[in-house]
């Protein structure tokens, strides 16, 4: 890792917006990862993992005094012919198959959970139904385990809802045989004072293709790691998100690309609208191509949008290059703000202000939304998204 | 018949924690089917007109009034002045990411028209429109400004004068960075606008070369904000062959121009 090749963030920064400082993907991790607890200390804010993230706020999800409460949390899992849905104990050699915790809080889930649910597709099983995940907060503190996995060809899709009022921690495996192809959604439409801490692992078969659609609305934080690796060639990965993060919210997305295989590919893009004040997004976005992934093609994109004063944007996007023979790597993030002079300049056509406004996120928004390519979702998602607007003015 | 009304007009403007008078008195009567050309140098107070008429909220009225057939204009908030029938076609347009030029001529248009053009004749009329304008239709398939050239947005900004079909058309210097063909089909868009006789037309510009191409029927002289002359077409002659010294050796005008996006 000492000769990896580290090309510096190109954030912009606009008024109040803050961009942080470059850092390694190495550097960024205070302790290897673990399925253990034991082996992270508890954090107290200033290691490069953690420094966005209030913990006073995480409710003790990191320091051992979230004690689980029973019923805080209902899982109820919908699925199509074809498919298989299992409560098994901690022992279930298939948990844990697609990634490693790489902080406190996730391996203070994998270690605190007491059952995991596993839902697995059959190889060359096509669903043409989507898999319906709901997690409804009750009130209370709830760890979880959720495993995906798809057999060899199969195609699906998986849709999970998170809503409610909850402290939770949970881990989500995504598990890809050999040219399988799922999409999933995960909604996190929570009440504004959930906690919602998870990491999401997604491991890619030969051939396969995953997509991921993070969509944050709600809780009072937020803090998601949609992970990739391949476990053969010719895999690929789209990493799509939206956020839309209001007063005195706390959302943070922290992605990494692991490009561990030859002739994979992975495509992030990120999007955030902000309003409000004490609004703070965080956008991590860290590629890795290790030097036996020759063929890589990468790139990773985050926007942000600050609709108004008092909001922060942290966005980071990071790529480690230690192999030359690819086929490309790149990255952007950019903060902008919708300002004054965008606003008089629509009015002065006589849109009003509401409008305006409602115009500019949309446009902001449709082009990522139109990627999704699930009707019923984008539909659902724009429709949020005009809910959140009209909640702000 | 539409009439503008602009009288003893004082605008201010802040800028390093100073109050700064940049209009000091303007009157000025703007009649629908009429054409009125406002000339003078840099930092006279122009550019301040026209942002003040549109409502930019960087302004504060001081004192005077406008006034739209009798209706309080300077009570109107920038999106009822548009309503209204009040049009600025800015000089530097400003980009809006993620809304495309066809989203934004139809939502602009709607709330002008008070209700939604009907979707085929509005397909064909913005199509003619820019074709008039020589525009690409991939045009409105882009973002608002995004990219555009020079040329480009100003053919924007007087594509929407003639979807907008405004009372009154206030043009802020639409002439400057074009090109001799660029600034012919400008031109000839506003002249389109103007042959209707119903859209009162304030040009505001440096230069008397657009005035080749639109007639005016007024010709004002802008200086240390205010008017310093009135005239007809003749007056632009004087000033293309005298420039701007005489009026600027009356008044410190140097630094009136108050600099930033809308100046």
């Amino acid at each position: 890792m000492a000769e990896a090749q580290n090309i510096p963030a190109g954030s912009t920064t606009t008024g109040s917006i803050a961009v942080a400082a470059e850092s390694t993907v190495a550097t960024r991790m205070s302790a290897p990862p673990s399925f253990d607890v034991a082996d992270f200390p508890v954090p107290h804010g200033r290691e490069e993992e953690w420094r966005f993230t209030p913990l006073e706020r995480l409710r003790g999800l990191h320091d051992g005094t979230a004690v689980a409460t029973s019923g805080a949390v209902k899982v109820a899992i919908e699925a199509p012919e074809g498919v298989t849905v299992e409560t098994v104990g901690r022992d279930d050699s298939r948990l844990g198959k697609a990634g490693t915790p790489v902080d406190r809080v996730a391996a203070q889930a994998y270690t605190s959970f007491e059952q995991a649910s596993v839902v697995t597709v059959a190889k060359e099983a096509v669903l043409t139904e989507p898999i319906r995940i709901t997690v409804h907060g009750e009130g209370g503190v709830a760890y979880g385990h959720q495993v995906v996995e798809l057999g060899a060809f199969a195609e699906a899709v998986v849709v999970i809802d998170h809503t409610g009022d909850a402290v939770l921690a949970a881990n989500v495996d995504y598990v890809l045989g050999d040219g399988a192809k799922l999409t999933v959604v995960s909604v996190q439409d929570w009440d504004e004072t959930a906690v919602h801490v998870g990491q999401h692992n997604a491991l890619v078969g030969r051939d396969a293709s995953f997509k991921s659609i993070v969509v944050t609305f709600g809780g009072d934080l937020v803090r998601l790691h949609p992970r990739v690796a391949y476990a053969g060639t010719g895999g690929e990965a789209e990493l799509f998100g939206l956020y839309f993060t209001d007063k005195g919210q706390h959302q943070e997305h922290r992605l990494l690309v692991d490009h561990n295989t030859p002739h994979c590919k992975s495509n992030a893009a990120y999007k955030g609208a902000l309003q409000g004040d004490g609004a703070h997004a965080v956008w991590i976005g860290d590629v890795l191509i290790q030097a036996r992934a020759e063929g890589t093609d990468t790139y990773e994109m985050n926007r942000n949008l600050v609709l108004t004063d008092g909001a922060r944007v942290d966005s980071v996007p990071n790529l480690e290059i230690e192999t030359g023979e690819i086929v490309g790597a790149g990255h952007a993030s950019a903060t902008g703000r919708f300002d004054d002079e965008q606003l008089f300049y629509l009015m002065s056509r006589g849109i009003e202000a509401e409008e305006a406004r409602r115009l500019v996120v949309r446009g902001f928004f449709a082009e990522l939304v139109q990627q999704i390519g699930l009707p019923d979702v984008e539909a659902r998602l724009l429709e949020k998204i005009e809910a959140e607007l009209k909640a702000s003015v | 018949m539409a009439t503008l009304e602009i009288r003893d007009l004082h605008v201010s403007v802040e800028a390093d924690n100073a109050t700064k008078e940049i209009l000091k008195g303007v009157d000025l009567t703007v009649k629908q089917g009429e054409t009125h050309a406002i000339m003078g140098p840099n930092g006279s107070g122009k550019s301040t007109l026209a942002y003040s008429l549109a409502g930019h909220p960087k302004y504060t009225i001081t004192s005077g009034s406008v006034t739209l057939d009798g209706e309080d204009v300077l009570e109107m908030t920038v999106d009822e002045r548009a309503r209204a029938g009040l049009f600025l076609a800015m000089q530097y347009p400003v980009e809006i990411p993620g809304v495309s030029v066809s989203n934004f001529l139809r939502t602009s248009a709607t709330a002008v028209r008070g209700e939604a053009p009907k979707l085929r004749t509005w397909v064909k009329e913005v199509k003619e429109t820019m074709g008039r304008l020589q525009m690409d239709p991939a045009f409105a398939e882009r973002n608002v400004n995004e990219g555009f050239s020079g040329g480009e947005k100003k053919r924007h900004e007087i594509l929407q004068l003639e979807l907008l079909k405004p009372k009154v058309a206030i043009l802020d210097e639409t002439d400057s960075g074009l090109d001799v063909d660029a600034l012919r089909i400008v031109s000839e868009g506003v002249n389109r606008v103007r042959e209707t006789g119903e859209v009162g037309t304030l040009l505001i510009t440096h230069y008397t070369r657009i005035l080749r191409y639109i007639k005016p029927d007024f010709v004002h002289v802008f200086a240390n904000g205010r008017i310093a002359e009135s005239g007809g077409a003749e007056l632009a002659d004087k000033l293309e062959n005298e420039g701007y010294e005489a009026y600027v050796k009356g008044g410190p005008v140097s630094g009136a121009n108050s600099g930033g996006a809308v100046a």
